[in-house]
């Protein structure tokens, strides 16, 4: 059974759809990155995955449960968890408090899973006293990750996380994802630099105009002339 | 006999039915077509009474003036002293987010009260002032009071039928798609904050309009009669249960709201003695426990804003 | 010399009680967007419970204070729960209009109920105590004490306690709590239980100050907020300065005007601070 299963799906702001019967799952363990002109709605699918965006038609089922327009709050405790594209951080809390954040809903002691977290960022752990809103864009996705760690979800939904960050710092997130893969944790991210993402993930979606057009693993989509040519194209 | 005991009842009914219409229309200029947050209407309610009172009465020792003018100067001069105040407020405050403008509103409504009970010099303080004149002094009593009504009720029609015309012009269409989207009607060059200031003058005017005639219609004012709950609040479930955007719903909901006050009013004079300090407590308890009712159950009012609104207010929300 | 330091007393009496509203006021804006024109009301409600206990069932103040103070909470969130919750989801300014209501609501059935008199909690006179030619009334140094108290109570609540923390994430991203999977209506809750507590705590000392009466609230509905906007509204920790300011320019604002113009000081500041910083003196937020 597939973690996530997103069957054509239709949905937008209470306007005209944006969305036009998206198609896509996540096995688990898997990184799956969808790629994408701006505008083509993946941020949007991401939204209406996790609650935030009415679905009007189309199924969303997760470890085979329907979620679909189910409240964000809900869909967390059945083990997704969503890092928005911005102020995806608590800026006037600490770090440490953006950690425990994450972890609101559970009743029992998580120092465990904050020592994890702190392991994972090491950057985080000096400064874990520190405002939020005076880290760094690095850190601040850290930070981000780091909280949508804290209730240990089966699939973490990222939009964007590297956007805007130097190439250093790109190459210590995406190291830092696999670390957590690894961990068995399976990955739906939106990426903007569609080469790097592609070799990175284990399969990947082209999403243009509300659709998910193509749907292969990263290098054959890379290989695949039409793709380049629809991103490029948009 | 029967008969005339009811019109002797009816006949102020409908004078203070078509007062609060007034004050009512004034509100939905600012607040219906405008969006602008005023509850400080007794402010405007207040200053256009002791205006026209102090205008139209004869000269006494006791407050200043009186002048002995004319009715229709009263009134004049009622709404360019209401409309004087509301171009002072809003220069300062109609930039102001809607939260902050009633705030604002509410500290203008308790300073004129103020002013009303401690400069004596001014209004006679809180002995307040009596022997205001209706116009047509000549006639009977009971004639007068019936030609009064007819005044107001002529006055209500041409304040309706002027905002009627202002609003259709294209000053009430940049009006409304300010109140809509400021950014988008600032992006095309309207001067977002002009119109506000004059929407927001005209409806205090409009408001002074009302607090004049009611000065004329009653004959005896004190600043008690301008507490927030009767000059501000009672407009306001007017507007709202009318439905706030239509005028014709402003006049209905102070009609309807109107008679009912005034038939809680009616019973709480007859309960007995020893309960009747409580039932008039009670009587604005029932009418803000009808407007949280409206505001759940029936938010756009009796009769709805006519035009459908140009953009969707649906995205906006979402997007907030 | 001596007379100002008087009024600089009544001043920072004054200036603590509104503190206390304006903490709850600011606190409920940052986290909730909305500004609670029951606030005042919800102050005179808090009042009345405390003579429940203190005329009714013959207790001290001091055992009734956080009876009240529990009764101010239940208060705001029964109201939440009836009227607010269902209007949070459409227009904000509806919020407004409901909360005006709400609060002659309240007026009224404090009137109702206890009749339009002014009352007290305890007849006879205080007997100010003579220290340096000033005068101080026992019941001002309890004031005092009782707000710095709360105020420090509320400040480790904030600081340290995970309900306290969540409520500065709601204030900082609404929608980021959500997602994170702070439980948004159990905070709300919260949020509505403190402001509550915090208004009754703010009516019980401003009744022992002066006296009970239905409109007592109403009318420190304006320095209450001027205070609040002062300090930047949704920054609680602003309103404690702002509250201050606002009570001691009142009362000193007495050796030059009327007292009866008093609220009209605090009106003229409010009016100041938003035309020349809306953000207030430490910059709160602006949406
Ligand atoms: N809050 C909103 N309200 C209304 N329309 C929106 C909203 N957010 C996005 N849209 C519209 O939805 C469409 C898709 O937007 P979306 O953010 O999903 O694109 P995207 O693929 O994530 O683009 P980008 O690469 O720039 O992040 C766009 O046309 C956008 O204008
Ligand atoms: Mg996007």
């Amino acid at each position: 059974m597939s973690l996530l299963e997103v069957n054509g799906i239709y949905g937008g702001y209470g306007g005209a759809d944006i969305l036009h019967g998206v198609e896509l799952r996540v096995e688990p363990g898997e990184i799956v990155v969808i790629i994408g002109p701006n505008g083509a709605g993946k941020s949007t699918v991401m939204k209406a995955i996790f609650g935030l965006v009415p679905v009007r038609e189309g199924r969303i089922l997760f470890s085979g449960e329907e979620i679909t327009n189910l409240r964000s709050s809900i869909i967390v405790r059945r083990g997704m968890s969503y890092v928005p594209q911005e102020y995806n951080v608590f800026p006037s809390l600490t770090v440490k408090e953006n950690l425990e954040m994450g972890a609101f809903i559970r009743t029992d002691d998580f120092s465990e899973q904050l020592a994890h977290v702190f392991e994972i960022f090491p950057p985080l752990k000096d400064k874990r006293r520190q405002a939020a809103g005076l880290l760094s864009g690095g850190e601040r996705q850290m930070v981000a990750i780091g909280r949508a760690l804290m209730l240990t979800p089966r699939l973490l939904m990222l939009d964007e996380p590297t956007a805007g960050l130097s190439p250093q710092v790109v190459d210590l997130i995406f190291e830092r994802i696999r670390t957590i893969n690894d961990l068995g944790i399976s990955f739906l991210m939106v990426e903007q630099n569609a080469k790097r993402a592609l070799s990175f993930a284990h399969r990947g979606y082209l999403m243009t105009m509300g659709r998910s057009r193509f749907e292969d693993t990263g290098p054959n989509l890379l290989a695949n002339p039409d793709v380049m040519e629809m991103f490029l194209g948009g | 006999m029967e008969l005339t005991g009811l019109i002797g009842y009816l006949i102020p009914l409908l004078t203070f039915a078509g007062i609060y219409a007034v004050l009512s229309l004034g509100l939905n200029v600012q607040w219906g077509f405008a969006g602008l947050f005023n509850i400080g209407i007794a402010a405007f309610f207040a200053v256009g009474a002791y205006t026209t009172t102090i205008l139209t009465t004869p000269p006494s020792p006791n407050y200043l003036g009186g002048f002995d003018l004319p009715f229709p100067v009263g009134l004049i001069g009622a709404m360019v002293a209401s409309g004087l105040l509301a171009l002072l407020i809003g220069l300062v405050t109609l930039n102001l987010r809607a939260d902050y403008l009633a705030i604002a509103t509410i500290g203008i409504g308790e300073i004129v009260r103020l002013i009303l009970k401690n400069e004596a010099w001014l209004t006679h303080g809180v002995r307040g002032i009596k022997g205001i004149p209706k116009p047509f002094d000549t006639l009977s009593p009971e004639v007068q009071t019936l030609v009064y009504l007819l005044i107001v009720l002529a006055i209500v029609l041409i304040v309706y039928l002027a905002i009627e015309r202002l609003l259709r012009a294209p000053w009430g269409r940049v009006l409304r798609a300010i109140r809509e989207n400021e950014l988008a009607a600032s992006a095309v060059g309207k001067n977002v904050l002009r119109f506000r200031l004059e929407a927001f003058i005209l409806g205090s005017m409009i408001m002074g309009l009302g607090g004049a005639l009611y000065a004329h219609s009653f004959g005896f004012i004190s600043p008690e009669a301008f507490d927030p709950m009767f000059a501000t609040f009672l407009v306001w479930v007017m507007l709202i249960a009318g439905g706030s955007g239509n005028n014709r719903g402003a006049i209905l909901g102070a009609l309807v709201i109107w008679f009912i006050w005034s038939i809680t009013g009616f019973l709480a004079n007859r309960m007995p003695p020893e309960l009747m300090t409580q039932a008039a407590a009670l009587r604005p308890f029932l009418i803000g426990l009808m407007l949280q009712i409206i505001l759940l159950t029936r938010p756009e009012g009796m009769l709805k804003e006519k035009p459908p609104s140009v953009t969707g207010d649906e995205g906006e929300r979402r997007g907030r | 010399m001596i007379e100002i330091l008087q009024v600089l007393i009544f001043g920072i009496v004054l200036g603590s009680i509104i503190t206390l509203g304006a903490v709850g006021l600011s606190l409920l804006f940052g986290i909730l967007r909305f500004a609670n024109f029951a606030h005042g009301d919800m102050m005179t409600v808090g009042a009345y419970l405390a003579l429940v206990f203190v005329a009714g069932l013959g207790w001290p103040i001091y055992a009734a204070f956080p009876m009240a103070l529990a009764g101010g909470a239940v208060v705001a969130i029964a109201i939440d729960r009836v009227l607010y919750k269902r209007l949070r989801r459409t227009a904000p300014v509806i919020l407004l209009i409901s909360s005006f209501g709400v609060g002659l609501m309240l007026r009224s059935l404090v009137q109702f109920i206890w009749g339009p008199q002014s009352l007290v909690y305890e007849p006879g006179i205080q007997f100010p105590l003579e220290i340096f030619g000033l005068r101080i009334k026992p019941d001002h140094l309890v004031i005092l004490a009782g707000v710095i108290i709360l105020v420090i109570l509320l400040h480790l609540f904030l600081q340290y306690t995970k309900m306290g923390k969540a409520m500065r994430a709601m204030s900082d991203n609404m929608d980021l709590a959500e997602i994170t999977g702070i439980e948004t209506e159990r905070v709300i809750m919260w949020t509505w239980a403190l402001g509550g507590a915090l208004a009754a705590g703010a009516g019980i000392f401003l009744a022992m100050d002066t006296r009970l009466q239905p409109f007592m609230g109403w009318n420190m509905l304006l320095p209450v907020f001027a205070a609040a906007i002062m300090g930047g509204i949704g920054k609680p920790y602003g309103a404690i300065a702002g509250g201050m300011t606002v009570g001691i320019a009142e009362e000193m604002s007495t050796l030059f005007f009327s007292p009866a113009y008093k609220s009209a000081v605090a009106f003229a500041l409010m009016v100041i601070i938003l035309i020349v910083r809306p953000t207030g003196l430490f910059g709160g937020r602006s949406r």
